[in-house]
């Protein structure tokens, strides 16, 4: 019986290589953020452990509550800006160095195809994008892989999800991961690696495929992952020039899949998760009534170069709504950097939008955005739970860039071909 | 390990923003976490909650992010269990590497709000005392038993 490509990854990673129901690993990234590492240094120390496996196998990427918002945050980052000295970690990344995390490390060059990576953030599937098997942990994993550079896996199962069919305008990555999770719904994929696959998802750029396995776990996925082919090849290579052979890894023709589930998505159009779960899926258009108080474009999940430039197509020469409140917020510096030189920062600035500094921002109501009561937005993040971006009465509707930048236009969610976005 | 406590019934799909809000992540405190567990779903939980209670809940507990603080936030409390119809992933690692006793129950429609209910974690019965009622479960496989003995994934890596 042959293996799928997660199941190739686990097998040689793992310290016996075999496939038994629980797999102890070796892992060749380990990482986590300025919320979920300081509880791991806590754990660490409890643990009086006094060395780490590699210093160069380990990350701290401080995106979340940063620049602090208050003394506490502040002190978070010292810890770890201190515990990195202390080890010699050189993948200490304070906030003016690096962006959001899932949006940093594969730019950065950190993780590539057949890598089995884990990160102390859910949103850690993200680089299934490029053949990698990565994996969101807790905070004590994350204690023990530093130390240890070990973690344990269950045996992962894997559905196999095949699109077909033309790619309609306007329907992207975001489009086809939040339809999945809408006819799978939150647990559909619950404890499996979905595997990402067939014309549409290869037709699909990079950041697409980083988008529709980012969001994985919002179906309960163990991770998601897609095979490698010439588009991984030329973005490995392009962010980090030493790495000179990708393996085009694959899943064998005989490999056992728990389910295939096929999608035509030929007929769709925008999708938009309604409040509050990410499974609360509708087409854009069946929500032409809901007003909005605010707008966010950005993210682990839409915070690259392509979603900012497909909302800046839309802004271009308009006007966000008067009384909106839209922030845009670029994934990294370097996306900064190049949404800068092409124009895109100007026209989101020319339009009404404030630029923020790359971070997580309001996405998971850490700050920058935060909601009162009552008040509705509607971001190209991952989650919509109950008081995500604030207020336990505010609402969160999910969606694509350009829905979100048609949206801040007319004040209400609104499909991009209204707006003179081309045809729907 | 016995348990015995009251229960505090929830739904499906109670996501780690419901546990802790993610305003609360910088800190590692576990009364800080504790005293607001579940706030954004019922802001008076963690005064409802005397300590060794259980909570019960449907599907997919524990879903959406990473945060170990979830777990914490839950012991914090004073929740001595949780028994659920399924868990998410990254919460149910949490939770064994921890050292939070958690039972998968195939169905918990029956259980109610204020049950008093034991629960016998080496044996995987619980015992529904307010409505004389057992319910066999499923004992975890042996690999995180052995962390489950040990009090979580630290000391069983400390052990090796």
């Amino acid at each position: 019986m042959g293996l799928t490509l997660i199941e190739k990854i686990l097998k040689k990673k793992s310290i016996n290589k075999r496939l038994d129901d629980f797999i102890y690993a070796k892992v060749d990234f380990c990482f986590g953020n300025d919320i979920t590492a300081p509880l791991a240094i806590k754990e660490f120390a409890k643990a009086k452990f006094r060395s780490v496996y590699n210093p160069r196998k380990i990350g701290f990427f401080c995106d979340h509550f940063v620049p602090a918002r208050d003394q506490k945050a502040a002190n978070n980052v010292k810890k770890l800006k201190g515990f990195a000295a202390k080890y010699k970690i050189k993948n200490f990344y304070d906030t003016n160095t690096c962006g959001i995390e899932h949006v940093f490390l594969p730019e950065k060059g950190l993780v590539k195809t057949g890598d089995l990576v884990i990160g102390a953030d859910s949103h850690s599937c993200t680089y299934g994008a490029l053949g990698a098997a990565s994996f969101g942990v807790g905070s004590t994993d994350l204690a023990a892989a530093i130390k240890e550079g070990r973690c344990w896996f269950k045996k992962p199962e894997t559905i196999k999800f095949y699109y077909s069919g033309k790619i309609p305008k306007w329907f992207t990555g975001k489009d086809l991961i939040l339809y999945t999770i809408g006819q799978i719904g939150v647990s559909g994929a619950l404890y499996k690696t979905m595997e990402f696959s067939g014309p549409v998802v290869k037709k699909m750029t990079i950041e697409d495929r980083f988008t529709i396995c980012n969001m994985a776990i919002e179906a309960g996925a163990q991770t998601g992952i897609v095979e490698p082919d010439k588009k991984t090849v030329k973005y490995i290579k392009a962010a980090n020039p030493r790495i000179k052979n990708v393996p085009l890894l694959k899943s064998d023709k005989d490999a056992n899949y728990y389910k295939v589930i096929k999608f035509d998505i030929s007929q769709l159009m925008p999708q938009v998760a309604c409040p509050h779960l990410p499974s609360n899926v509708v087409d854009v258009d069946k929500l032409k009534k809901v007003s909005l108080d605010q707008v966010v474009i950005g993210s682990c999940t839409n915070g690259r170069l392509k979603d900012l430039a497909e909302a800046a197509q839309i802004l271009k020469e308009k006007t966000v709504k008067k009384g909106l409140r839209a922030i845009v917020i670029p994934g990294s510096h370097k996306v900064y950097n190049q949404a800068l030189k092409k124009g895109y920062l100007n026209i989101f600035h020319k339009s009404g939008f404030m630029v923020s500094p790359p971070t997580c921002g309001p996405c998971l109501g850490g700050h920058t955005g935060i909601l009162d009561k009552g008040e509705v937005a509607l971001a190209t993040t991952n989650r919509n739970f109950i008081g995500r971006m604030g207020h336990p009465e505010s609402f969160v509707y999910l969606s694509n860039p350009a829905v979100a930048a048609a949206s801040s236009i007319t004040g209400r969610i609104t499909h991009p071909a209204e707006v003179g976005g081309g045809s729907k | 390990m016995i348990i015995k406590g009251k229960v505090h019934k929830l739904g499906d799909d109670i996501n780690t923003d419901d546990i802790i809000a993610a305003k609360y992540l910088d800190s590692q405190d576990p009364n800080f976490l504790g005293d607001r567990c579940m706030e954004n779903i019922d802001p008076s939980f963690s005064k409802k909650v005397n300590k060794g209670d259980i909570i019960v809940a449907g599907q997919n507990f524990g879903c959406g992010s990473s945060r170990e603080h979830a777990p914490i936030a839950i012991k914090g409390s004073g929740i001595a269990l949780v028994v659920a119809e399924s868990f998410a992933r990254i919460f149910f690692r949490n939770a064994i590497n921890i050292g939070l006793p958690i039972i998968e129950l195939k169905k918990t429609t029956k259980i109610s709000n204020g049950d008093l209910v034991k629960a016998d974690l080496a044996k995987g019965v619980i015992e529904n005392k307010t409505k004389s009622k057992l319910y066999q479960t499923n004992s975890f496989p042996q690999f995180l038993q052995k962390i489950i003995a040990k009090g979580g994934l630290i000391n069983w890596i400390k052990s090796k």
